[in-house]
């Protein structure tokens, strides 16, 4: 055994406290920790008796550059994934240009191995379309080639059948998840919140959940015709989670993600015009957030991410119908997770299964099980510790969270990647 | 000599001993390209209508000069210049050529489905020079006396189909002959260009190019319709020659000894990188001169009685 080049001492894995020992950014070995065993001439991180997660991974992030960079820019985004936890981080194709083509894609990941030589990693998702127009394919092995990891029209939902079932077929060469955004922009149109009970109350136009449901259930009868799988974005109502759970039992090759916020909210977070709750797909009923919670139980969805999309303070400081839909997620993620567990709606496992190992395998991403070989990505929990979300706390350029000024349950300590020690909470 | 068909439709309707026959005659033919008269006197009297309902120059010139060696006559007729343009329907343009007696017609059109539609309906030979996206069964016969003019056998021979299957009678009609003929069969395209039941066919099924050409002994390239980009199949036709256009590097999988075809025309640079249609192994001109031999081979074993015993 090669001598190890760093230790986490003193961390808690499968509720044992334990000594990992990493070298050349990998896991070695994992022993009981023992007090008396000494490190001479290795890195120690301590632990301080805290959780041992694995670095976890979001498949969904808006991160804004090129093209806006007030909102957010690689950086900024990168440095939040750090500060929650995520060692890492697929990034949507919606700036300005649209990434779709190798020129954007290597741009993208130049500003991130610049910003971060050691990670959180970036993985671009290029376009399903060029310029997300919806009329013609991207070119994807180009795409898969730079570096693209999955690609997407997010968005820019795709109304053409035909496009997206061609779009399906020829991502099977460079083999390429497709992640749709499920939403008929013609039924969803203006609406601005849930349609219903709030649209009615608050006077603003409502986008039914079926805008989102039908294309959910395009996409399950194309994957069924099709057979090539399809993963689906941020899903929010329980027409869309009846709709998977049917298509899973039938073995058709349907993945759903969907994020802490409709896991927790619902429409009546949007009382008295809150646009830091205004968020596409908006929040939905009750029933639907406990529709949801069953489903991420159950496995009927697959995956949890952010969806973070940041937004500078003046656009969210606007009357409802202007403010642009965003929750910026990156900082917050974990803690809301946790807050799912403490009320025993989730449990550790599926938050390693939610967070990593999951969306790993299904973006074919090397993520930590704690098992010799693994990437030495490990997050260093404190479930114990509250932090309150303010300007100051958060990373991520974009302060447009629901939480802000809230206490939120359990602090990210330090973050490892690969070994490094890219973050850490003093 | 036996040839049974008073009809050419499709690859299917011969028996293997049928295209070995092709073969033989054809053999003959190709010899008596190679001598100062290339006339036979053989189908004297015998007169032949080439109806093009389609662009093509040479599916048509192969006919027309493979009927002249056999000193039969030949009467063109294209789309263009034609009463079809003046709105006459397939079935009267058809009746009007049959009440001039010809001996034989060789229709292409872009209908799948037309020579059938014409044999049913005319009392001469009906000769399928391409219909649609179906069957092209004059150009898998030379494509197949090609690659039988160079290689021994053809069992154990891995032959690769590579481009737009789908949309391709070449590619119908050559997987029909090849399976017959004993050769081993894949196919590569982007899953755009595959059709959908290509499980259900006897070939293998690929869609990444380097494994598709691994070990194989002849490639049959295909020309890409260019509009397949604007109706969304391809992204660009850059990407496509850069990833299905067969260019040096993906022929180093092949065998040594691979042999390279194309049907024609080709968009060089396109699908086919333009320096290997020129290259010692491209077989694409000998495809041309074996074209002429079939379709003499063809007009023979249909117009002479002799043949038919």
């Amino acid at each position: 055994m090669s001598a190890p080049e760093c230790v986490v001492r003193n961390g808690t894995w499968q509720e044992k406290t334990c000594d990992v020992f990493i070298a050349q950014g990998k896991i070695v070995d994992i022993l009981p920790a023992d007090p008396t065993r000494t490190y001479e001439g290795q890195e120690c991180i301590q632990a301080q008796g805290n959780l041992l997660l694995p670095g976890l991974l979001d498949a969904h992030t808006h991160l804004r550059e090129p093209g806006q960079e007030y909102k957010e820019d690689i950086a900024s985004g990168l440095a939040a994934a750090a500060r929650g936890g995520f060692s890492h981080i697929m990034c949507m194709a919606n700036t300005n240009p649209v990434n779709d083509c190798a020129a954007v894609t290597e741009f993208q990941l130049q500003k991130a191995a610049w910003a971060k030589p050691h990670g959180p990693f970036l993985h671009p998702v290029g376009a399903l379309s060029k310029d997300l127009a919806g009329r013609e394919l991207a070119p994807f092995y180009e795409l898969a080639e730079a570096g693209c990891v999955a690609l997407s029209n997010d968005g820019l939902p795709v109304v053409d059948n035909h496009l997206f079932r061609r779009a399906m077929e020829y991502s099977t060469g460079p083999q390429l998840l497709i992640i749709d955004h499920c939403e008929d922009p013609a039924l969803a149109a203006d609406g601005v919140v849930n349609e219903g009970i709030i649209s009615d109350a608050l006077g603003l136009p409502g986008q039914p959940s079926i805008a989102e449901s039908l294309q959910v259930a395009r996409d399950i009868l194309l994957a069924s015709y099709l057979r090539i799988p399809v993963h689906l974005a941020h899903i929010s109502t329980r027409e869309s989670v009846e709709r998977i759970a049917e298509a899973k039992k039938n073995g058709v090759q349907i993945t759903a993600e969907t994020c802490p916020h409709y896991l927790l909210w619902d429409e009546e977070m949007v009382h008295g015009y809150n646009t830091l709750a205004k968020v596409n797909p908006p929040l939905r009923t009750k029933d639907d957030v406990l529709a949801l919670r069953q489903a991420v139980g159950q496995g009927v969805i697959d995956i949890l991410v952010t969806d973070h999309a940041p937004h500078a303070d003046f656009e969210k400081d606007a009357p409802f119908a202007q403010a642009p839909n965003g929750i910026s997620g990156l900082d917050t993620a974990l803690s809301l997770t946790w807050s799912l567990i403490q009320k025993e709606i989730l449990s550790l496992n599926d938050l390693y299964k939610l967070w990593a190992f999951a969306p790993g395998a299904l973006f074919n991403l090397p993520v930590n099980t704690f098992a010799p070989g693994d990437p030495a990505d490990i997050c260093i929990f404190d479930p114990q510790a509250n932090w309150i979300v303010s300007d100051h706390s958060m990373a991520s350029k974009g302060k447009n969270t629901p939480c802000m000024g809230q206490s939120l349950p359990g602090r990210v300590m330090g973050l490892i990647i690969q070994g490094h020690l890219v973050h850490s909470q003093d | 000599m036996h040839w049974a068909h008073f009809h050419l439709l499709t690859i299917s309707d011969l028996s293997t001993e049928d295209i070995r026959t092709v073969f033989t005659v054809a053999e003959r033919f190709a010899e008596m390209a190679q001598r100062p008269v290339k006339k036979a006197p053989t189908l004297r009297g015998k007169s032949v209508i080439l109806f093009f309902a389609e662009p093509s120059t040479r599916t048509k010139t192969s006919f027309d000069m493979a009927a002249k060696r056999l000193s039969a006559d030949t009467f063109s007729l294209a789309q263009s210049g034609s009463s079809l343009q003046k709105g006459e329907n397939l079935k009267d343009t058809a009746l009007t050529l049959q009440a001039m007696h010809p001996d034989a017609l060789v229709i292409r059109h872009t209908s799948s489905g037309a020579a059938q539609y014409l044999a049913q309906n005319l009392s001469c030979n009906v000769i399928n020079a391409g219909d649609g996206w179906h069957a092209h069964p004059t150009q898998a016969l030379l494509d197949g006396f090609t690659l039988h003019q160079v290689w021994s056998s053809f069992s154990g021979k891995t032959l690769l189909i590579l481009g737009d299957v789908a949309h391709s009678r070449v590619a119908r009609s050559d997987v029909a002959l090849f399976h017959k003929l004993g050769v081993n069969l894949r196919v590569c395209a982007p899953k755009t260009l595959l059709p959908r039941g290509i499980d259900n066919w006897p070939v293998q099924v690929y869609t990444d190019p380097a494994s598709a050409c691994a070990d194989v002994d002849a490639i049959q390239c295909l020309r890409l319709q260019l509009e397949r980009q604007s109706s969304g199949l391809l992204p660009s036709l850059r990407e496509y020659a850069q990833v299905y256009g067969l260019r040096p590097s993906l022929l180093q999988a092949a065998r040594p000894e691979v042999k390279v075809l194309h049907p024609g025309p080709m968009n060089r640079g396109v699908e086919i990188a333009s320096g290997l249609a020129d290259a010692g192994n491209s077989l694409i001109l000998s495809q041309v001169s074996a074209g002429v031999a079939v379709r003499m081979a063809l007009l023979y074993l249909f117009l002479t009685p002799t043949s038919k015993e």
